[in-house]
């Protein structure tokens, strides 16, 4: 099991996801500098928490359109499983690889702390680990997380069972208390809370490591 | 010629910085305020001297970078 790590200038979250698919896989994942013009053969792509070129511009606009993103791009559009936590999330909207925009919290203050999130869909390439739990505890820590795009599209993301993790308790304004959305093809999941936060015990949680088991038990 | 992009938040689209200044505002006492928006203006030099075509490679940059369909509009003013 090969897996990657997108890594920016100003990622703060890389090491942490590492050590997470580390735990999952036994082997180290492959650190890949955004500057690179090609992802390693790998069966799982990362796109890691953080504030890639300090938030500038638009948080994760940046990012969306450097060197390694086209082949981040292509490697997504042609089926390979990609996650983006917090940071990597707002990458992936930017790369227009998820519907919407992370925008400001409606709240003007930046949120840390835990959720308790609602599985909404535990039937995804991403969600295996977290069968048979409604709830599960992932911490969050970012200031633009509040998820807002059209009616039509949430309408859409809602029937068609895109919506993969709810908060029980909104701490950003997202709309329809949305946290986590896959896309249509189901390969690419993008969430503002971090499982990679809670992978052993001494670190408050252990639901990230079922959910990282699940991702990779799910592609073995 | 240089350019200035003006970048607001599309009509609807949820702005708490606009609304936190706008609370300031009445705080201050400034009552005669209604809603306030907040966007951002982004100053380009670009090395073109026929309009049109600045015109044009602005444009292209503020679909590919400088702004986000998503939420936002843009307007460009171009000056010699």
């Amino acid at each position: 099991m090969k897996t990657a790590v997108i890594v920016f200038p100003a990622s703060n979250c890389d090491r942490d996801a590492a050590t997470a698919l580390e735990q999952a896989t036994g082997t180290a994942p492959h650190m890949v500098w955004h500057g690179e013009a090609e992802v390693p053969d790998v069966d799982f792509i990362v796109l890691p928490g953080g504030f890639s070129y300090g938030d500038y511009l638009r948080s994760g606009a940046m990012a969306a359109r450097s060197p390694i993103m086209a082949d981040v791009i292509r490697k997504a559009e042609a089926g390979v499983p990609l996650l983006g936590v917090c940071n990597g999330f707002q990458v992936l909207t930017e790369a227009q690889l998820l519907p919407g925009a992370l925008m400001r919290n409606a709240g003007l203050d930046f949120v840390c702390g835990m959720q308790t999130l609602q599985v909404v869909n535990d039937d995804t390439k991403f969600t295996g680990g977290l069968k048979g739990k409604s709830y599960v505890d992932f911490p969050v820590a970012h200031h633009d997380g509040n998820y807002e795009a059209d009616e039509e599209t949430l309408d859409r993301l809602e029937g068609e069972g895109r919506v993969v993790f709810r908060y029980v308790a909104n701490p950003n304004g997202s709309a329809r208390n949305i946290a986590g959305i896959v896309n249509d093809k189901g390969n690419v999941l993008g969430m503002m809370p971090h499982p990679e936060r809670v992978i052993s015990p001494v670190l408050g949680g252990t639901d990230g490591a079922a959910f990282f088991k699940g991702i990779i038990e799910a592609l073995n | 010629m240089k350019a200035k992009v003006h970048i607001t938040l599309k009509n609807g689209v949820l702005d708490p910085q606009g609304k936190a200044i706008e609370g300031a505002l009445h705080g201050l006492g400034f009552d005669e305020v209604g809603e306030v928006r907040q966007g951002k203006v982004i100053e380009l030099q670009v090395n073109e001297t026929d309009e049109a075509k600045a015109r044009e490679q602005v444009e292209a940059m503020c679909k590919k970078l400088l702004a986000n369909p998503v939420m936002e509009n843009y307007t460009i003013e171009l000056s010699a």
